[in-house]
């Protein structure tokens, strides 16, 4: 249906919508109704809104709170402000728990590994959007095909892969594999992001004696930004939250562990200690970075996780 | 100008390219040729056996409950979250009472809950789930949910929440939803404000009530985000590893009734006597029931394009 086809009907639709809200009459018994509707109606969704929001908000401040509460407060009053607020969980969880080692390496990781594949995902995606080649198609596909597939699916032979690369159970292991699977989608994005781009100027450089790296890092790079930044943060939340790939290729060392392994690792600890506010303030420590993070820049950041799903 | 292109071309693809060969190709490969062995942690050698770990896959009772599990995920998981973010997204941008000539508005406060909502979809999964589990915390005093039942005069229905074998999945499956409704309120917003105005302004006039509106004009012209948002809750279905690994009782318990085939393939190869070759014979079978899932949703998804 297009907005030519609904004009088409017969109707009130066949005014000029604009004028018709102008005149009395039917037209405007029509927009009191939907008023008169709306009132019910309006109580009835905000009251939705409302609970889901306070059912989303609830929780994570629940956890943040009860970091401030000893554990015996937590237990004995679940839902209660901390009486005599305290931090020693946070320090607690920070040192004892290594949290602040966790929180470290995911950094070091997650830097390293959005970077990396930024860079070697929009250098493939540039030649394979700009280029005419043999093969150009079939390494597209491959790469897109690579969106299909579930990753739990290639645990097995994955970690013989990467054993026998001698890059099991360290960082720059992980930071390599993290790159190669975010390489689909990365180079998926944008290889359409650079074919909407204007080819004059690239060509241009060229013209004047540019080579084809530097075209490609001081013209396209800067025009591609705002793909990059969209593509750049899907990837860093991704590989931030990402769980199953570290549990099963970074399982030796505790020492090499990320955020999201320390955690899991806290949830079971606690249920043989009982350090119930130690456990949340390490999820506080994990969650409200992130926040943070997103509260600032949400636009970007919804832009860039929804830029996924737009195909 | 056609100096260097191609030596252009193969620097660039080189390092890409190879990571991917290496790191995701190779494996995909090998697991196929893994499935076909008896592989385990205690050989090292690998004896062909032929379709045998197909065959076992097909008798053992676990690996049909867990795909029953995924299949429920896949059915009641994408629905829910997609039916409350269509129905939050048409309040937040639709829903308004109007002012004025505008005849599109959102409720007030529109912009504070998309960003509430979308809260959980920068958290990681780990995060989530460690906090409902203590959420769902079984005692009747120390759990979240629990203590509120019983402030709230509903001992009765206080539960040992995912120590119940009847309803732990469903609360699982709860999570999903939670973490994910957020997301589709925005993508589904975003799709609602390419709507033209003007097309409500004529169902208004039409004499349309919101709810008419909804199934009229705003879902239809939606079908593609729809179709898109359905394919991508799939996928999070379809794995459910992370939320059943962390929250369930015992690793998919209790009495493997939260058991997903993901979890299944992650305990036969790392956990029960490494059985490498069942295992990659799990990641086969996991890779056709998603084949299976993408063709039916292309198939029903395939319609002509609504333009606007």
């Amino acid at each position: 249906m297009t907005t030519e086809t609904y004009e088409d009907a017969p109707g009130p639709a066949d005014k000029a919508p604009s004028q018709a809200l102008r005149k009395p009459g039917p037209d405007a018994s029509a927009k009191h109704r939907w008023r008169g509707e709306g009132v019910v109606l309006n109580v009835f969704s905000h009251g939705f809104l409302i609970v889901w929001a306070l059912m989303v908000a609830v929780p994570l401040l629940w956890a943040v709170w009860s970091s401030f509460k000893t554990s015996g407060d937590i237990l004995s009053h679940p839902w209660s402000l901390p009486t005599h607020p305290h931090a020693g969980s946070w320090s607690r969880a920070w040192t004892k728990a290594h949290m602040s080692r966790y929180f470290i390496n995911t950094v070091i990781v997650v830097g390293f590994s959005t970077v990396g594949t930024m860079l070697f995902g929009s250098m493939a995606a540039y030649v394979l959007a700009r280029f005419e080649f043999f093969g150009n198609r079939f390494i597209y596909f491959l790469f897109v095909g690579g969106m299909a597939f579930p990753v739990v699916m290639v645990l097995v032979p994955l970690f013989f892969v990467t054993k026998n690369l001698g890059i099991l159970n360290t960082l720059p292991g992980l930071i390599l594999v993290y790159i190669a699977y975010s390489l689909p989608f990365t180079v998926f994005f944008m290889t359409s992001f650079f074919r909407t781009l204007p080819t004059s100027v690239a060509e241009a450089a060229l013209v004047d004696g540019a080579s084809h790296t530097r075209t490609f890092f001081q013209i396209m790079v800067p025009m591609a930004r705002p793909g990059i930044i969209s593509i750049g943060i899907f990837n860093v939340l991704g590989q931030w939250n990402q769980y199953l790939l570290p549990l099963v290729l970074n399982q030796g060392n505790t020492d090499k562990w990320v955020l999201t392994q320390g955690l899991a690792d806290l949830s079971v600890q606690q249920g043989y200690q009982g350090d119930w506010s130690g456990l949340f303030a390490g999820l506080s420590i994990a969650m409200l970075p992130v926040l943070a993070v997103y509260i600032v820049f949400q636009r970007q950041v919804q832009a860039g996780l929804t830029a996924g799903a737009v195909k | 100008m056609r100096h260097g292109k191609y030596r252009f071309i193969i620097g660039f693809l080189a390092i890409p390219v190879a990571l991917y060969a290496v790191l995701v190709i190779s494996p995909f490969i090998q697991d196929f040729q893994i499935s076909l062995t008896d592989w385990s942690g205690l050989t090292p050698e690998k004896h062909y056996i032929g379709l045998d770990n197909y065959q076992k896959i097909i008798h053992n009772n676990l690996f049909w409950k867990a795909l029953w599990h995924n299949v429920l995920m896949l059915l009641i998981v994408p629905i829910v979250t997609l039916a409350l973010g269509l129905f939050f997204a048409f309040m937040l941008n639709v829903g308004g009472r109007r002012k004025g000539s505008a005849s599109v508005a959102g409720v007030r406060g529109a912009g504070f809950y998309k960003i509430v909502y979308f809260f959980p979809q920068v958290l990681s999964v780990t995060v989530i789930a460690v906090l409902w589990e203590q959420i769902y915390n079984p005692d009747p005093d120390n759990g979240l949910l629990n203590s509120l039942l019983g402030d709230l005069g509903l001992s009765s229905l206080q539960q040992s929440w995912l120590g119940n074998p009847s309803i732990a999945l469903a609360c699982i499956m709860a999570v999903m939803v939670w973490a994910n409704v957020g997301f589709y309120v925005v993508l589904f917003s975003a799709g609602m404000a390419s709507i033209p105005a003007e097309i409500y302004e004529a169902a208004l006039l039409d004499g349309a009530n919101r709810i008419v509106t909804f199934f009229r004009v705003t879902l239809p012209l939606l079908r593609d985000t729809v179709a898109t948002g359905w394919v991508y809750m799939g996928i999070i279905a379809m794995d459910g590893f992370a939320f059943v690994q962390l929250m369930s009782v015992n690793n998919g318990g209790p009495n493997e009734t939260t058991d997903v085939v993901p979890l299944l393939l992650y305990k036969t190869a790392f956990r029960d006597n490494s059985q490498y070759g069942m295992a990659a014979a799990i990641g086969v079978a996991m890779l056709i029931v998603t084949l299976v899932f993408a063709v039916l949703t292309l198939r029903l998804s395939r319609r002509e394009r609504i333009e606007f």
